[in-house]
């Protein structure tokens, strides 16, 4: 597709006033993106409590604090583990299915329909769901280790193992759409191209390393940035399965935030958490893609 | 296309049904628990047999109010997605079909809100929609989620429209027609595959959203689904099972709708995920 062709007739049978149809979208993010982003770092300069008419500009207090806070440290860990875990996760199983499913069958239809449909479920719904699954009492997973004679283990209040339920539920709940963008990568791959490889005497392993593996990037690329903003964005679960506890100890950065504003009434700290939050996932989004490019160079793509 | 067809081998389909398993025992746990007593001591695994009732979801449809949730998140719903494919498509049309720097620039903002994590901008949107008297409405809630579904629409539409040849286009304005007519009666009907793939996309997004509505409804008559259930499923003392069968209700209009549109799911879902 070339620009040029487009662009002559443009230019002579319209003017600027066509530029007037994204005027009501440039006011939508105006009004509640931007102008929320801007009040929210002024905001984090005071000490607001969320309700009082009046609140004093206390300078980057709000800030110092954050780097002291234990709580908001274990989030920002939290929220890495959370994105970083479910990607790799996420990467590994949704290619594995991918190459298992590229072909065509009844079975294979069906397998695709039913690993996608937790994609289209609310993460609340999915949470009160996995409840039954991890919970002590009652809970699913003890219960069948109970037959192997197993003690129930406290999945959800111990930290440590509440946080890879977190990381596990939202790997297996959104693995499908990696799953679909993996054989949409591979159903793009021309058939010459393996046919050309196996007369040079790849097969199997090999071949999918060599040369499937590589012409895979574009699929790698857009499911590891889909599933890494993705998971440092995680909410819903969160709050419903754990609500952040036992203690501090399974938050998000963004289930910190509401804890901060509602439970602790320190709006002004809040939103400096905002702030952080936006900035990490802006440099981390940036710093994926630069890497992602580089690898696409690398492969020569 | 590579495509393969034929049998499936024997060990593929084994641990295929071991992942398939994984996925539906959650959705299996929930359906059997929705029917049991809330005194039910019997395993999680077991069939709701000893005290199989469907009291659970009177309760969760009187004290969890998820019939009227249902019916709030169903006017949010179609509200944000109408306003998305709208002004979405609206917007795309000049930034496509009309490259000027200026326009790439407002490109690259679109780009830059998308990354808005919700959360981060909770105190400075509750803030203001309490200033404007927004707090517990539906404006209140539904244009800051349009707002937030834009860009994904705004991508779509600007990326198919650079698929299609502008000549019909500019016949019709060399015969008079203005670019609002153009628009509406030449270009939105070409465009509906996007359209079907913005309204999968954004309906269901906005029929499951929790993070920002859980804080801007927050009355029984206005809360939609997500922190219903939420609300209900964490009130002290609540009945589990009663929350549960609130959660299935809520999942089943989604479930009907993947069971007769599934391919137009999995291809909104691909169209949403490669730009």
């Amino acid at each position: 597709m070339t620009t040029l062709p487009e662009i002559r007739p443009t230019r002579r049978f319209r003017g600027a006033s066509i530029n007037l149809m994204y005027v009501p979208a440039l006011v939508l993010f105006a009004v509640f993106l931007i102008w929320p982003v801007i009040q929210g770092l002024s905001l984090s300069f005071t000490n607001w409590d969320g309700m009082a008419p009046s609140y004093v500009n206390i300078g980057l207090a709000n800030y110092q604090r954050l780097l002291e806070d234990p709580n908001f440290a274990t989030a920002m860990l939290n929220t890495f583990i959370f994105g970083v875990g479910s990607t790799i996760i996420q990467q590994v199983m949704g290619l594995f299915l991918a190459v298992l499913l590229d072909r065509t069958s009844r079975v294979t239809n069906a397998v695709r329909s039913i690993i996608y449909l937790p994609v289209l479920i609310s993460p609340v719904v999915m949470g009160a769901f996995y409840y039954l699954v991890f919970r002590y009492n009652q809970g699913a997973l003890n219960d069948a280790l109970a037959a192997f004679g197993v003690a129930p283990v406290s999945w959800l209040s111990n930290s440590g193992f509440a946080i890879g339920v977190i990381v596990f539920i939202n790997s297996l709940q959104f693995v499908g759409i990696s799953m679909i963008i993996y054989l949409a990568g591979l159903q793009g791959i021309p058939a010459e191209v393996n046919e050309a490889s196996a007369l040079d005497g790849a097969t199997g392993w090999t071949q999918f390393r060599y040369v499937t593996w590589p012409m895979l990037h574009p699929a790698f690329a857009a499911s590891v940035v889909i599933n890494l903003i993705g998971g440092m964005k995680i909410f819903d679960l969160v709050r419903v399965l754990t609500g952040g506890g036992p203690g501090y100890a399974t938050n998000s950065v963004s289930t910190l935030i509401s804890r901060t504003y509602f439970g602790d009434q320190a709006a002004g700290y809040a939103a400096a958490q905002g702030v952080v939050l936006f900035l990490v996932i802006v440099i981390f989004t940036v710093v994926t893609n630069a890497w992602l490019d580089r690898r696409a160079t690398k492969l020569g793509m | 296309m590579n495509t393969r067809t034929g049998r499936t081998p024997a060990y593929i389909l084994v641990i295929l049904i071991v992942i398939c398993l994984l996925q539906i025992i959650p959705f299996y746990l929930g359906l059997t628990t929705s029917m049991k007593g809330s005194r039910d001591t019997s395993s999680p695994w077991s069939l709701p047999l000893a005290t199989f009732t469907l009291e659970n979801f009177a309760i969760a449809w009187k004290q969890g109010n998820i019939g009227r949730a249902i019916l709030n998140s169903a006017v949010i719903t179609v509200a944000t997605t109408a306003i998305t494919v709208i002004v979405g498509a609206l917007a795309a049309y000049p930034l496509a079909r009309r490259r000027t720097r200026g326009n790439q620039a407002v490109l690259l903002l679109a780009l830059a809100v998308m990354m808005i994590p919700p959360l981060s901008i909770l105190v400075p949107l509750i803030r203001m929609l309490n200033d404007m008297s927004l707090l517990n409405t539906f404006p209140g809630l539904i244009l800051p989620l349009a707002a937030l579904s834009l860009p994904q629409a705004i991508f779509l539409y600007a990326q198919s429209l650079r698929g299609i040849p502008i000549d019909i286009e500019e016949a019709a304005r060399i015969d008079g027609a203005g670019s609002l007519r153009v628009f509406f009666q030449i270009v939105l009907p070409v465009l509906k595959p996007v359209t079907i793939s913005v309204v999968i996309l954004t309906g269901v997004n906005k029929w499951n959203e929790f993070a920002l509505s859980n804080y801007i409804m927050t009355t029984d008559a206005t809360r939609p689904l997500a922190p219903a259930v939420a609300t209900f499923f964490g009130s002290a003392g609540a009945n589990v099972n009663a929350a549960i069968a609130g959660a299935i209700m809520g999942v089943l209009p989604v479930l009907v709708a993947y069971l007769f549109l599934q391919k137009y799911f999995m291809k909104g879902a691909l169209a949403g995920a490669v730009k």
